[in-house]
């Protein structure tokens, strides 16, 4: 097809013989559509092929019940004037509406041509995650055995775990960006998950539900170590029966002190949203014109880091082909720094941090977080529990969400318990926390020396965008915070 | 009208293809959908044009079924890849697929005589007028929309934007069991976020939309921005209150969400799993004897144009098949506190050993789900001024936050933000604040119901008020 055009690019890799050979791509015709794109005077345009194969299997009952297969290719053709962004996308590959569409996009600028189309400079990209291959026989009867295995284990773990459905979910991803600025891309990129949910039901009739899962940008054997579906099963079918017999949580202030891992969804919602450059831009965030100021206590460090390998938020570039990093947000309790887009590092004379992400070619690139954590301090998590006369420990947690302008962000405990007296007593139902991100971390008195990642779960929904991420935490003590329970 | 017909043969005859080929392939049972959409969407800030999409997609889906001893086995394949080979592969690998999959007793088409569909002329789900905008007017709209919020109070200053989208979408789904239904929707709306700022610098965002399916419904543009600069400025100086019992009235934005539990934990699927709490509850009371609550995917409204006219346009929520290919239809869930009707689709009516109420919806991918059309609660007399006068210290909730309904067990747990009220009125503005209860008793602690019911979407609810619920604070 256009081998011709291929052969131009030294050094190329897989990802872009994709591209070149099987969607039929050629270097020139990327440079006649970001040529189009400028046409009207734009400053800058990029172009976002993606090519996006899913498979999902589902147990269901102790039978496969669910197989599906989508295949999802287009383009995205965006083009920057100022602060505008036209924008367009077609998911027809053909010169011709490739063109189409770079010409609706350019009409975002209306004069002549001002710029020209730089010659491109390939990213060079890490590998922080194994490139597989699109789901052959041999691995869906692999990932068939994972959820059968699951679904047992579940069963086994006791006799009151009536309903299990098992499923696991996995896409790769292949990505080409060419920008007018010379930025040329390319990545390939894998991501698994399983996911396990339970019903418990006792002789009284109480029910309960349990859900676990985890995964990453990793290959099948992934589930092979410790992270076996046994595992996430077990921890499914364990919170389930634990919740059947959970009392009322408590209501109102108190201390609270967060386990390690997934309660980092803290951070994401308390300060992580707020402080993508986008918002600060607008000065439409609660964290607008806070660098260099205390938000949080002397004790919080909280970085963004897409270069952790196998994570399920790490990206070798990002959507819009620059290498992500590990960004410092809060330090030692001072805000250090946004994360920034091609956009908003232009408009706001700060440095690009690599955050540029978007659903799908559909979407426009936005600052998205990556995995999301805080550093390690120094207690010993046994003292940090010790330490509260009564109070609130939450281990495991559902989604959050937050309000950008205002600052007021809520997430809901899934698995949480009393604490009395220094001691982790009874188990207590779901209930939602809800704090103000500006003010929130600065009522951090202790953090633990157990930093952990979660397990692989999360997703973070931004404008109606949806994109994998990680968060994770050591295990903190917030001196207070606003529990919505119903007991005393 | 004439290529709206050409191309509709095209859509449909490319799904019949695709079921012909699953066919020949082996498959006893095949259905094909098709989605196929324009979408046009601004976004304006500080008067500006800030983003600005202009873009079609098109996308199939087949499911496949073979049947084997006891039952049958199924798989499902979806491609934007609409070349010969994509084609190729969807039909591919949806067999190859489903070799792996499991026999379920349960799975399968529904039976040839159940098909059929509403007329879908009367149903008025299309409006030319939507695509006829031109662009430089919906830009103008939204424009206008975010000045009359920024121009209304001096304390708004800055603007999360305000945008305009107009979209018109075709469906298609074809069957080996002789279905075939297509239609198409048109869609517009608008809305509006400025932000209001207070002396302390203290920032909160307000919105408001307006959205229709013929452009000739869309309000002023004005008015909602107003609307919206009065929603952002009513929540200056929110301050927290005392964690207490008290009554919770709920406006209708957030009452539709409370009583939408009402069909969620009715869905068959979570029926039949045990996964919601009124699993076994069919025909007993599982409200207070005041709430009926209705699913109707037909409905059609007549709205009152300017110049005297009517203009007859389906609900958002209306559609004249559902996922399986079923005629849409009116279905009373909860009638007077009982549980009368779940909400079921074919597969889990036969789960069940019932009969489908005709509620499957069914995306590109994958087997059909549980969706309703419309929804409502009957609405009651009192107004809700009336509701909110006759609480001497409450909550009125106006925004919700979070995910902390569990409707396995009932329990619910969700941040919240709105207005005090004391002594019958409202007072002050409150955020950062949770309410808390478990939703069996809060269907039976509904002490009043509004008269204010109005569809801005596909289900409506009127402003309600709860006893007895616990708002966590300071």
């Amino acid at each position: 097809m256009a081998s011709a055009s291929y052969s131009l690019l030294p050094e190329i890799t897989d990802h872009k013989r994709y591209f070149f050979e099987k969607l039929g791509l050629s270097e020139r015709l990327l440079e006649r559509c970001l040529g189009e794109a400028l046409s009207a005077g734009g400053e800058f345009a990029d172009l976002y092929f993606e090519a996006v194969t899913s498979t999902s299997l589902g147990m269901d009952e102790g039978i496969v019940k669910t197989a599906s297969q989508g295949i999802s290719v287009g383009c995205g053709i965006r083009v920057l004037s100022g602060e505008r962004t036209g924008f367009a996308y077609t998911d027809d590959l053909s010169s011709d509406r490739l063109l189409k569409a770079a010409r609706t996009a350019a009409l975002i600028a209306s004069g002549p041509q001002i710029e020209r189309v730089q010659g491109f400079t390939e990213t060079r990209t890490p590998q922080l995650y194994p490139v597989a291959g699109v789901s052959s026989d041999v691995e869906i009867a692999a990932k068939l055995k994972l959820i059968e295995r699951a679904d047992k284990a579940a069963r086994d773990f006791d006799p009151r775990i009536v309903q299990v459905r098992a499923s696991i979910n996995d896409e790769l991803r292949r990505i080409l960006i060419a920008a007018s600025d010379g930025t040329f891309a390319s990545d390939t990129q894998p991501l698994a998950r399983l996911n396990i949910f339970v019903i418990a039901k006792d002789e009284q009739n109480n029910m309960a539900r349990g859900t676990s899962g985890g995964g990453g940008r990793v290959a099948l054997d992934f589930f092979t170590g410790d992270k076996s579906p046994e595992h996430f099963a077990r921890e499914a079918a364990r919170t389930a029966i634990l919740q059947l017999g959970a009392v009322a949580a408590p209501a109102g202030e108190m201390e609270v002190v967060l386990g390690p891992g997934w309660p980092g969804v803290l951070l994401h919602e308390a300060v992580g949203h707020g402080l993508e450059a986008d918002f600060n831009r607008k000065k439409t965030s609660a964290f607008a014109g806070l660098i260099g100021q205390q938000v949080a206590s002397s004790k919080v460090t909280v970085v963004d880091n897409g270069t952790m390998p196998g994570r399920r938020g790490s990206l070798n570039v990002d959507d819009e082909g620059n290498p992500t990093q590990e960004t410092v947000l809060i330090e030692n309790g001072i805000l250090r720094g946004y994360l920034s887009d091609k956009l908003s590092s232009r408009l706001m004379k700060m440095p690009n941090t690599g955050s540029g992400r978007r659903e799908s070619y559909q979407a426009i690139p936005m600052p998205r977080m990556t995995n999301t954590y805080m550093l390690n301090g120094e207690d010993q998590p046994e003292d940090i529990l010790k330490s509260v006369k009564r109070g609130l420990y939450a281990v495991n947690f559902g989604g959050g969400s937050v309000d950008i302008t205002n600052g007021k962000f809520v997430f809901t405990a899934s698995e949480a318990y009393l604490i009395e007296d220094g001691k982790v007593t009874a188990p207590v139902k779901g209930a939602t926390l809800i704090g103000n991100g500006p003010e929130a971390l600065k009522y951090v008195s202790m953090v633990g020396n157990d930093l952990a990642l979660d397990e692989g779960i999360g997703t973070c929904g931004k404008a109606g965008q949806s994109v994998p991420v990680g968060v994770g935490m050591p295990t903190v003590k917030l001196d207070r915070m606003t529990v919505g329970g119903t007991g005393r | 009208m004439a290529t709206e017909t050409d191309s509709k043969t095209e859509w449909q005859s490319l799904a019949a293809d695709i079921v012909a080929r699953a066919l020949q392939a082996g498959a006893t049972d095949a259905e094909a959908v098709g989605f196929e959409s324009e979408e046009f969407s601004v976004n304006i800030r500080l008067g500006q044009v800030e983003q600005l999409t202009e873009s079609g997609s098109r996308a199939l889906g087949l499911r496949v079924f073979f049947p084997s001893q006891g039952g049958q086995r199924t798989a499902s394949t979806s491609t934007s890849d609409l070349s010969r080979e994509g084609l190729e592969q969807l039909v591919r690998g949806a067999v190859e697929l489903a070799k792996v999959t499991g026999i379920d007793p349960f799975a399968g088409l529904p039976e040839r005589e159940a098909f059929g569909s509403q007329n879908v002329d009367e149903l008025a789900l299309y409006f030319d007028d939507v695509h006829d905008i031109p662009a430089a007017e919906r830009i103008d709209i939204a424009r206008r929309c975010e000045a009359a919020a920024m121009g209304f109070d001096t304390r708004i200053q800055n603007s999360r934007g305000a945008d305009f989208d107009a979209s018109n979408a075709r469906q298609v789904m074809v069957n080996s069991r002789g279905f075939a239904g297509e239609y198409r929707r048109s869609y517009c709306g608008f809305s509006a976020a400025p932000i209001a700022q207070d002396a302390s610098g203290a920032m909160q965002g307000g919105s408001w939309y307006s959205s229709a399916r013929s452009a000739k419904l869309l309000d002023s543009p004005e008015e909602i921005g107003i609307i919206a600069a009065k929603r952002a400025l009513r929540r200056l100086g929110a301050r927290r209150v005392p964690t207490q019992k008290c009554s919770v009235v709920f406006a209708p934005e957030t009452a539709r969400g409370l009583m939408g539990n009402l069909l969620n934990a009715a869905d068959g699927d979570a029926i039949y799993r045990n996964a919601s709490m009124f699993a076994g509850k069919l025909g007993e009371q599982v409200a207070g004897e005041n709430i009926t609550m209705v699913d109707d995917g037909t409905m059609v409204f007549d709205h009152a144009l300017a110049d005297g006219s009517t203009l007859r346009v389906g609900g958002f929520g209306t559609s004249p098949f559902d996922g399986d290919g079923l005629p849409t239809r009116r279905t009373v869930v909860i009638e007077r506190g009982v549980l009368k009707e779940l909400m079921l689709n074919t597969y889990t009516a036969r789960k069940l050993g019932m009969q489908t109420t005709h509620k499957a919806s069914r995306g590109l991918a994958g087997a059909p789900g549980i969706g309703g059309g419309n929804y409502f609660l009957e609405p009651g007399t009192a107004t809700p001024e009336q509701i909110i006068g006759d609480v001497p210290s409450g909550l009125y909730v106006l925004q919700t936050m979070g995910t902390g309904v569990n409707l396995v067990t009932g329990d619910y747990s969700l941040g919240v933000s709105g207005l005090w009220i004391e002594n019958g009125e409202l007072a002050y503005p409150v955020e950062e604040i949770t309410i808390a209860g478990n939703l069996k008793d809060m269907f039976r602690s509904v002490s009043a119901i509004g008269n204010d019911l109005e569809f801005r979407g596909s289900g409506a609810v009127p402003t309600v008020r709860v006893e007895g619920m616990t708002v966590a604070g300071s």
